[in-house]
């Protein structure tokens, strides 16, 4: 083992990593349905489809296709073919990935299919950027997706049954976003600054005993503290070295609680907190009560509007940190409570 | 610290034994959750409530001038009910009722059908079968097991009073 010797360590703290050559993002796509079209960041979306079903016959078909277009988009925008892409991760919600699988099927890359609920998009975008940074692949793809009634079907009620959601209840995104993290940056320079993945922390499980499933803001918050809190220990920074730290899909209720957790903890995020849940919705207008959620919600708000700020040399630096609640209808119906997740994400500027 | 009351951020935090600190945070997040206002739900669904009994009501009369007899009036006033309500359900408005009247369209007649007609809708395509014909009680499924079984004790305790002379 001589040779691991010579090589720096890439370790950080306690579970993070500072990338030596970090990977750059050169393209982003972000397909979306018609509410999330209608919402705050709508004008920033590549594409925008009004019918829910996507000319499909099923929510699942549906699903697939956005991925599926999400994919072509980005390897358009970065003037690349499928077969150029190394390797493919990404994940979605569906019972074992089933947007994943038949959205990707006919474009051929090796794929590592992976699941993290809502906080898919930022595991994604972790491994990819260790197997880019670590010499194992030059162009990696990290994608995901979400559908509202896909999800609905899943996870709560048939999309018909007539009941009241609860204010803490999330409003699941329709979309599906990808990035293409590589070794050299080919981006082109007029579309702004150059961007990469300077390091990442992936959380563990976190688990206060919530019960409530239809209050995922406050299962996912102790993870998304608790990923936050490690990456200001691992890499010795306090929270005014992000211009932004931002999570997948808090919402209202989670927002409030994440940032009562690190107050306590003595770190004040109160003023360069965001949350893409709250962002992508308007709440009043769109009646969407906590916030937008599902995997879709982190992934097509960075890749339209953090990429953007980012590009325009708005920010310099974010936190992303994309959270997910690690609910089953099985697990909650034998009594257990939601688990949380949160994936942390360095994404900086280069000026 | 100590008069304060259990169950704010810092004693989640501070407290070790892992239950407990469930049991806190459950009641931290019970306080920053909004809710509903239970007045004005109860207002929503006395009127939506109210308009489709009334419906029922009106239906009840109109059969009855047409010469039916009381039973057969309150049989067809359910048909009819159940008929709206699934096309309703079909068109996606009943669940526009329901985001609005609440327990107002959950406890008549309509609620029920919606249950059952919603997720037809739903798992048609996964087939006659396996879809339809497997799910479509997913939500009403209970209702139905429990109503039949619950009239089966009564029933049996009824018997019971009967062969006593109780009854």
């Amino acid at each position: 083992m001589a040779a691991n010797q010579n090589k720096q360590s890439k370790m950080v703290g306690k579970q993070s990593i500072i990338f030596r050559d970090p990977p750059y993002i050169i393209s982003a796509s972000s397909v979306a349905g018609k509410k999330e079209g209608e919402g705050p960041l709508g004008h920033l979306f590549d594409l925008i489809h009004e019918d829910p079903m996507v000319g499909k016959k099923t929510w699942e078909e549906a699903e697939s296709e956005l991925m599926k277009q999400s994919a072509e988009k980005a390897l358009e925008k970065a003037g690349l073919k499928s077969q150029d892409i190394r390797y493919l991760v990404g994940g979605d919600l569906l019972g074992q990935l089933i947007a994943t699988s038949f959205g990707i099927v006919d474009l051929e890359i090796p794929t590592l299919g992976i699941y993290g609920a809502c906080s898919t998009m930022g595991e994604a975008m972790t491994i990819g950027a260790i197997l880019v940074d670590g010499g194992f692949a030059d162009n990696v793809m990290a994608i995901t997706s979400s559908h509202f009634a896909g999800a609905e079907k899943q996870f709560r009620f048939p999309l018909d049954y007539g009941n009241q959601r609860p204010y803490s209840a999330h409003w699941t995104v329709t979309g599906s976003g990808a990035v293409i993290i590589a070794d050299k940056d080919s981006h082109k320079k007029e579309q702004g600054a150059s961007v990469v993945i300077k390091g990442v922390t992936p959380g563990k499980i976190v688990d206060f005993g919530l019960k409530d499933s239809m209050n995922m803001g406050a299962a996912m918050a102790p993870a998304a503290f608790e990923t936050i809190k490690q990456n200001f220990e691992d890499f010795g920074v306090k929270p005014d070295y992000y211009d932004k730290i931002i999570t997948g899909d808090l919402g209202y209720v989670g927002q409030t609680i994440l940032i009562d957790l690190l107050g306590e903890k003595g770190y004040d995020i109160s003023h360069n907190h965001m949350d893409c849940g709250i962002e992508i919705f308007d709440q009043e207008e769109q009646d969407t009560h906590a916030g937008g959620s599902g995997c879709g919600c982190s992934a097509i708000t960075f890749t339209s509007y953090i990429l953007n700020q980012l590009r325009g040399g708005n920010w310099k630096r974010v936190l992303f940190v994309p959270t997910g609640a690690l609910l089953s209808q099985v697990s909650f119906n034998e009594g257990k409570s939601v688990p949380g997740i949160a994936h942390a994400v360095v994404v900086e500027a280069e000026t | 610290m100590s008069d304060q009351k259990k169950g704010s951020i810092s004693d989640v935090l501070n407290e070790k034994d892992i239950q407990k600190r469930n049991e806190f945070y459950n009641q931290y997040v019970k306080e920053v959750t909004p809710k509903f206002s239970v007045f004005k739900n109860s207002v929503k669904a006395f009127l939506i409530g109210g308009i489709i009994c009334t419906i029922g009501q009106f239906l009840t009369t109109y059969f009855k001038n047409l010469g039916q007899n009381e039973e057969n009036a309150k049989s067809y006033t359910s048909l009819v009910l159940i008929l709206l309500s699934i096309l309703l359900t079909g068109f996606g408005i009943y669940q526009k009722l329901a985001k609005f009247g609440g327990a107002g369209t959950l406890v008549p007649i309509t609620g029920f059908a919606n249950s059952v007609a919603a997720p037809a809708v739903e798992y048609k395509k996964e087939g006659q079968v396996f879809g339809i014909g497997c799910k479509i009680f997913t939500i009403a499924g209970p209702v139905i097991l429990y109503g039949i079984f619950s009239s089966w004790v009564l029933g049996l305790i009824y018997y019971l009073l009967k062969r006593f002379g109780l009854v």
